[in-house]
């Protein structure tokens, strides 16, 4: 078994279900242990293994999880194994960016980086949640940091992932429906909201930041 | 009290008088059936969810944007058929009100089994055999990575297609990869069943062929085709 939080990308095949950084009900009550049971024992886990079914066989065995996941985007044929290893990442990256009484101001990096880039942290919270509120269907809203060092808010559809648009990812908030049905039904800003205000991961942000 | 009353039903009235002198092909049907009517295959509450919150919220956001966009739509298909040139907003909210108003129609209690007469002899001649339509069908709706719809369609040519889109996309729509007119479609967005079934997409997939409403997918398709039929001899 991987180490709490150790980055999944460098992985090599067969892939497995990494840690998750606290109980199942260390959410609660912004997210059941029940959601988090479903979501990370049932849908991240078959992300995982539907990945290694794939790969099973061909060279991508030899390869890492950022490997197949930058090798795949873009190309239609391996539509289903990009969508699954990028989902397989994501997920690992959505447990890292919360964590039981989150939120908060962040004072580190990503504070200050935050405020260069836009203004103020209350101005960065505003946008993060407008952009959150605006995906149509599954996806991801992620705040993410770009060549020149700045910062910028996101959405990706799916299994979408920032790693291949040249961006490096701080933070996520999984909007696919599983990821709050069962506690908030067609309430997806409310528990978007939650997350924020009460689960965000500023150090995990802060790691990403400086690597 | 009394007062605000009245001007809450006077903007209700207005609301809705302006929406509908604009708009006549939108309406928001009732259910056919009670909310726990498809119990145990789809449950009461994921129901009126479904149809309460997240149709309502299409048809709502619908009727908004049709009026902050000054649309005049005589029809959804009319609509669909430049669906690349609207905005998001029309188009994902336009499709999500006429998807689920044929979702509720093509459902029933008590309803289930094969479809019969013209349909179900073109759906065996199609398929093979109303199994294999089903598994077809099946696979469709499974591999639909994300939110979206499966769908049993009728091509320009009268012949029957399965297909899957994403999102509130449908064939209709002339951004489909293969397009025709819907007579079943089945919502596989986790809304649709994720209280009952969480991640097992497929149990829900398999219990949906308990409550399909096939005298009323026939009659679709019967309409279809006769138009079809009567389309050459108009020339
Ligand atoms: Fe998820
Ligand atoms: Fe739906």
């Amino acid at each position: 078994m991987n180490e709490p939080g150790k980055n999944v990308l460098k992985d090599l095949p067969p892939f497995k279900l990494p840690p998750l950084p606290y109980a199942q009900d260390a959410l609660q009550p912004v997210i059941s242990s029940s959601t988090i049971s479903f979501h990370y024992l049932k849908h991240h886990q078959k992300y995982i293994n539907t990945t290694n079914e794939i790969i099973s066989g061909t060279a991508f065995e030899k390869s890492t999880l950022e490997q197949i996941i930058k090798s795949t985007a873009q190309e239609s044929q391996y539509q289903k194994l990009y969508n699954n290893a990028g989902q397989t990442f994501n997920h690992w990256f959505y447990w890292n960016s919360m964590k039981p009484s989150g939120g908060g101001i962040p004072q580190g990096a990503t504070g200050a980086a935050i405020t260069r880039s836009f203004g103020s942290f209350d101005s960065f919270a505003k946008e993060l949640f407008n952009t959150s509120s605006k995906l149509f269907g599954s996806g991801w809203t992620w705040l993410v940091k770009d060549n020149s060092g700045s910062l910028k808010i996101i959405n990706t559809a799916n299994g979408d992932t920032p790693l291949t648009m040249g961006l490096t990812p701080l933070i996520t908030i999984d909007l696919w429906e599983h990821a709050y049905y069962l506690d908030y039904q067609n309430k997806r800003d409310e528990y978007a909201l939650s997350v924020i205000n009460k689960c965000l991961n500023w150090e995990f942000a802060d790691i990403n930041f400086g690597g | 009290m009394k007062f605000l009353s009245f001007l809450a039903i006077v903007t209700l009235f207005s609301s809705s008088f302006s929406s509908e002198t604009k708009t006549p092909a939108l309406q928001f049907d009732s259910l056919p059936y009670a909310f726990n009517a498809l119990e145990p295959h789809i449950d009461a509450k994921t129901m009126k969810i479904h149809y309460t919150r997240h149709h309502r919220g299409y048809f709502d956001n619908l009727i908004k944007a049709v009026k902050a966009e000054s649309l005049s739509v005589s029809g959804l298909p009319q609509l669909f058929a430049k669906a690349s040139k609207l905005t998001p907003v029309v188009r994902n909210n336009a499709g999500g009100h006429f998807n689920h108003t044929l979702f509720w129609s093509i459902m029933a209690p008590k309803a289930g089994g094969k479809p019969e007469g013209t349909l179900g002899e073109r759906i065996t001649a199609t398929f093979g055999s109303f199994d294999t339509f089903k598994e077809q069908f099946k696979k469709a709706a499974l591999t639909r990575f994300g939110s979206g719809w499966a769908w049993l369609c009728v091509a320009d040519d009268g012949s029957l297609f399965i297909t899957s889109t994403a999102n509130q996309d449908n064939p209709l729509m002339d951004v489909a990869e293969k397009r025709g007119t819907p007579i079943l479609g089945l919502d596989v967005w986790e809304h649709a069943y994720y209280l009952k079934y969480q991640n097992q997409r497929g149990g829900y997939i398999d219990a949906f062929w308990n409550v399909v409403n096939w005298p009323e997918v026939s009659k679709r398709f019967t309409s279809l085709t006769n138009q079809s039929k009567k389309a050459p001899e108009k020339k």
